[in-house]
Order: structure tokens, then C-alpha cells, then sequence
């Protein structure tokens, strides 16, 4: 589904400032894989997400999604296919638009085909917008008219995860989207999302720094050092690893500990 | 209040305000929703006056209307090329615009600076004779003679944009638009062009302004070169005090908020004339309107926040600290 062929970026290039986010990645991931991501700060999680949405270009490198080279496609045009959520749930709802309108934008823009310029979501899809809302168990249904900024941070992500998938996407990125969440809001966002790409067979990719969820979630590891990939674990070899055989093979791989300091080990 | 004021000023006041709502209308578009200062507006009401007043003189009176409403488009369109294709900071791209919108304007008026059209057509003499053609006589005193055709007529163009705008508002396009000034991020994560929105909500903003201009060369059947000097103050003014006082809530209500601020904004102008204000301080009286209501929301804010620290004190001290 999604390939990255050697790709490299190179922040200011030749000043003081220079910094290499990204050395000749190569990821590939197969239709439906959903990988669990973790690395130390400045591993270049992050910036490989923003490679594949096309906030930047990268120097080096192919990227391909479903067959289609998007290496120089525009960011706006790959989001069609990608979701993609951020830490701060702030980012990706807007404040002062209802839930209704938020839900409408996302839908419209991403059944565009059906949908032109002066499309208009009808009673149907609003009631079908209702019904998603009702399955986030958070009272949001009884609230379409009210303006997202009256949500609380936990609500806004759940939204942003529904809108994001509201018409299936071909990959979605989640960069640490339960991290700025308090505990209890985060793990009902995180059985939310376990339960949209499951069903729906989503190819995903989700940035953590919790060691335990990286192992339980999903049926595949990456561990990212320095702009490139040290640990690929899947399958068996994944279902039996600890915490700490992870800790170790990162040791391993990339030579240093795994810095801990936002690193949850429980 | 009757002795100040009578039925026929209160009248235009609310003809004016009509009328000019439309580019409060486009300032809601350009300032609260796509959160750009646009400082075209001067320029593109003008110059909707001056495309306007040119057609009508050429006996084209509604074709005038389309001719304004087309270039409002055109000028929206340079202020967003500026912006989003050669990264112009918005505030410069207006003010360019608006600069060079004066030659063109003076150049639209066949390079003189105003233009009479009171021996021409108008949407307004047309509503005139249709209603003493079709209606009855007891119909045309009524509406004519007390001159209510002109307020029904500007109310009802209003009333119909401000509809079809607050549809266009919901659609993909609009929801997209909305969207673009609400959360810089969340578009950027969507499928949606912020150029692409800017320029297609600084088009229609432009249309508005222009249309505005265009009906008031035919209300007042005249076109001026000031006449937009000082319109962007003016209709952000009416914008706050509408924001202000009917507050936020749905698009149309919002919507209905806007026009209703551009004629209390007319109205108090109109209190300001009756009580002799003279007509060279109207400038000043004007920019102290705006102040205030601009002030206001900040100022009332203030206020609950003192009084509350006020009651809160006085319990402090009721309950006796020793």
C-alpha cells in the first residue's frame, strides 16, 4: 500500500543549522498492516509523517501509495487519501464551525466525486453523521449544532478520528493523537481507533511512546534512530517480545539506549 | 424621539443601510470569515459605482448591476493573485489594489471625476413605472409617493443575497472557505487549497462590495471618485456592532446580525445629522462610532470582571478576616 524508496531530507542545508531528519528510509507496508512507531525525540517520526502527507518535498527518494507515485504530488491533493491526525487536538477540527459543519466538510471533501462545489450534505448523511457520533459513547450526538470549540480536548480527537475516517482513506497517520490526552480520554480514543481500522481494514501508521501499546497495537514494530529504521518486528517474533527485549534490540540496532525521558516503559 | 426624528429620515437611513449592509456583507466574508484584513474595499466600492454609473448612463441599468458585481469579481481576483500566487503580505495586496483601482476608476469615468445620472434609468424608475403601470393607482401612493418602493426594492436585493449567501455558506465550497480562516492547520491536513479558497472568497467578497457601489450610484444618481474613501472603516464599524449585538450563532443569524449592524450604523449617523452635527465633523463623528463599538465588547468585558472583584471583595471583608 504505501512504499517509501530510499527517501532522504535534509533541513537547512549547509548552515550551522543543518540537520539530516531523514537518511535513506525505506518503508514499505502491506495492504491493511498497522504499525506501531517509536523512537526518540528527533528519530524523525514526525518528519517521515510530513513526507508522506507533502508538507515538504523530500530531496531523495520515491514515494508511492497504492501504485501511484505522489512523490511531488501536492499536499492538498494526497490528503484526499491520507488521514492524518496530530497531537494537539486542537489542529484538526475547526473551533468555530458545528459539529455538523465539521463533520459536512470532511464528508463532502472526501466523497468529492459525487459531491461538486455546491454540494450539500442532506438529512440522510446528517443522520448518519448522528449515528457515528452516538458509537463515541460521548454525548456528542445531542451537540451537532454546537461549535467544536466548545469541546473538550478528549471529544475534538474523537471527532477528528471520525472525520478523518469518515470515507475510508488509504492510509491514516496518527502522530501520538492520545498523548496530550488525560488518561482515561485516551484510551477510549485509542479503542475507538483500534476499532475503526480493524473494521475497516485501514492501513495504518501510529507514532507512540508508549513501549506496551507499541507491542499490543497493531500487528507490526518500528523503531526509528537518526532519520532511518533500526527495528522491524512483525508477526511470531513481535507476539513474544517484551518491553524489555524491545529496549534491548534498540540497544542493538542503533547502538545507544533508547532516550526515556517521555518514554512510558508501563 | 419624534420631534428629533422623523418617518422619512429614518427611512433613508434604513435605505442607506441596506445598501451598504452588502459590503459589510463582503467584510464578513474577507475579515471574519477568511480572517484577511482586505483594504481593497475603498477601491472596489468605487469602482462598482463607477462601472455602474457608466452603463447606466449608457441606458443599461440592470446590465450596470452585473457590469459592478463582474468587476467587484476581477478586483477580488488581483487581490488574491497578489496573495496567494506572488506572496504579497494580504494588508500590502489590498492597498495595491486599491491604488491602482483609483486610475482605473478615474479611467472607467471617462477621466473625470464624477458622474450625473439624473436623467437616466435606474432599477429604481423602473420599479417606479412597473408599479404605476401594473398596479393600481391606491398602490402607487402608497409605495411611491412615500418613496417606500426604493426601501422594498433595496431590502428585497438584500434579503435575497444574504440567502443565497448563507446557502452557499453550508455547500462543500463554502463549509471549505469557512474552514480555511477557522484552523490554518486543519486545512492543511485536509484535501482542501487554502489558495483556492482565499481567492474564490475574495471574488465574492469584491462582487458585493461592487454590487453595493453600483446600487448607490443609481439610489443617489450620482457617481463620485471619494465616494469610497474611508468605506472600509465604515463597514467594519457596522460589522461589530451587528457581530456585537446580535452575536454569533448560526450563519444566518449571523448573516441577519451584519445588516442589521449596517443600518443601526446608518441610524446613528442619521441621529447624528438631525442634532446638527456639521457636516464637516461627520468624519470625526464616524471614526468615534467606530471606536466605540469597537471598544465595546472589550470594554464590557472589563467591567464584569471588576464588578465580580469588587463582590468578591466586599465578602472578603464582610467575612471578617481577622
Amino acid at each position: 500500500m504505501l512504499e517509501l524508496k530510499d527517501i532522504s531530507k535534509t533541513f537547512y542545508p549547509g548552515t550551522i543549522n543543518e540537520k539530516k531528519a531523514l537518511i535513506h528510509l525505506n518503508v514499505s507496508l502491506a495492504d491493511g498492516d498497522f504499525a506501531t512507531i517509536v523512537g526518540s525525540n528527533g528519530a524523525g517520526k514526525s518528519t517521515m509523517f510530513n513526507a508522506i502527507t507533502g508538507a515538504f518535498y523530500v530531496d531523495e527518494g520515491e514515494i508511492i501509495l497504492d501504485g501511484e507515485d505522489i512523490t511531488f504530488k501536492q499536499e492538498h491533493r494526497r490528503s484526499l487519501d491520507i488521514g492524518h491526525l496530530f497531537q494537539d487536538p486542537q489542529l484538526g477540527t475547526a473551533p468555530h464551525m458545528t459539529i455538523e459543519e465539521n463533520m459536512s466538510l470532511a464528508y463532502l471533501r472526501a466523497s468529492n466525486k459525487t459531491h461538486g462545489f455546491f454540494g450539500r450534505s442532506r438529512k440522510k448523511e446528517k443522520a448518519m453523521f448522528q449515528e457515528q457520533l452516538a458509537l463515541l459513547n460521548m454525548g456528542l450526538e445531542d451537540r451537532m449544532k454546537q461549535p467544536v470549540g466548545l469541546l473538550s480536548g478528549g471529544q475534538r480527537q474523537a471527532l477528528t478520528l471520525l472525520m478523518a475516517t469518515m470515507v475510508t482513506p488509504k492510509l491514516l497517520l496518527l502522530d501520538e493523537h492520545t498523548a496530550a490526552l488525560d488518561p482515561a480520554t485516551a484510551e477510549k480514543v485509542l479503542e475507538l481507533t483500534k476499532d475503526i481500522v480493524e473494521k475497516r481494514k485501514i492501513t495504518c501508521l501510529m507514532v507512540t511512546h508508549n513501549m506496551n501499546q507499541a507491542l499490543e497495537l497493531g500487528n507490526r514494530t518500528l523503531m526509528m534512530d537518526s532519520g532511518h529504521v533500526v527495528f522491524d518486528v512483525s508477526g511470531k517474533e513481535r507476539a513474544v517480545l517484551t518491553v524489555e527485549d524491545l529496549l534491548g534490540k534498540f540497544k542493538e540496532n542503533a547502538g545507544k539506549q533508547l532516550d526515556t525521558d517521555r518514554i512510558l516503559l508501563s | 424621539m419624534s420631534s428629533i426624528f422623523t418617518i422619512s429620515i429614518l427611512q433613508s437611513a434604513i435605505e442607506l443601510g441596506f445598501i451598504y449592509s452588502l459590503v459589510v456583507l463582503a467584510l464578513f466574508i474577507s475579515f471574519s470569515i477568511l480572517n484577511i484584513a482586505d483594504l481593497s474595499t475603498d477601491g472596489c466600492f468605487t469602482l462598482g459605482c463607477a462601472v455602474a454609473a457608466s452603463l447606466t448612463l449608457a441606458g443599461h441599468p440592470i446590465l450596470a448591476l452585473f457590469g459592478a458585481l463582474g468587476a467587484g469579481v476581477l478586483s477580488g481576483f488581483v487581490t488574491s493573485f497578489l496573495q496567494t500566487r506572488l506572496g504579497v503580505e494580504s494588508i500590502l495586496a489590498g492597498i495595491i489594489v486599491n491604488t491602482g483601482l483609483y486610475t482605473i476608476n478615474i479611467a472607467v469615468m471617462g477621466f473625470s471625476s464624477n458622474l450625473n445620472l439624473f436623467k437616466c434609468d435606474s432599477i429604481f424608475t423602473m420599479a417606479r413605472d412597473f408599479i404605476q403601470e401594473n398596479m393600481g393607482e391606491g398602490a402607487f401612493d402608497a409605495l411611491v409617493t412615500g418613496g417606500w418602493y426604493r426601501l422594498i426594492l433595496v431590502a428585497l436585493l438584500v434579503v435575497v443575497i444574504g440567502i443565497l449567501l448563507s446557502l452557499f455558506l453550508g455547500t462543500r465550497l463554502g463549509l471549505s472557505i469557512r474552514a480555511t480562516g477557522d484552523n490554518a492547520a486543519m486545512v492543511k491536513a485536509s484535501s482542501i487549497n487554502p489558495k483556492h479558497t482565499i481567492t474564490v472568497g475574495l471574488c465574492v467578497s469584491g462582487a458585493m462590495t461592487a454590487l453595493s457601489g453600483g446600487i448607490l450610484a443609481q439610489y443617489q444618481k450620482s457617481c463620485d471618485i471619494n465616494l469610497g474613501t474611508g468605506m472600509v472603516t465604515i463597514a467594519l464599524a457596522s460589522l461589530i456592532i451587528g457581530e456585537t449585538l446580535i452575536g454569533k450563532g448560526t450563519m444566518f443569524r449571523r448573516i441577519l446580525g451584519v445588516i442589521f449592524g449596517s443600518c443601526l450604523y446608518r441610524f446613528i449617523v442619521a441621529v447624528a445629522i438631525r442634532i446638527n452635527v456639521p457636516a464637516e465633523c461627520l468624519k470625526l463623528v464616524s471614526a468615534l462610532i467606530v471606536a466605540v463599538a469597537i471598544a465595546f465588547p472589550y470594554l464590557k468585558k472589563n467591567a464584569v470582571f471588576t464588578k465580580q472583584k469588587y463582590i468578591q471583595m466586599a465578602k472578603r471583608r464582610k467575612g471578617g478576616v481577622s
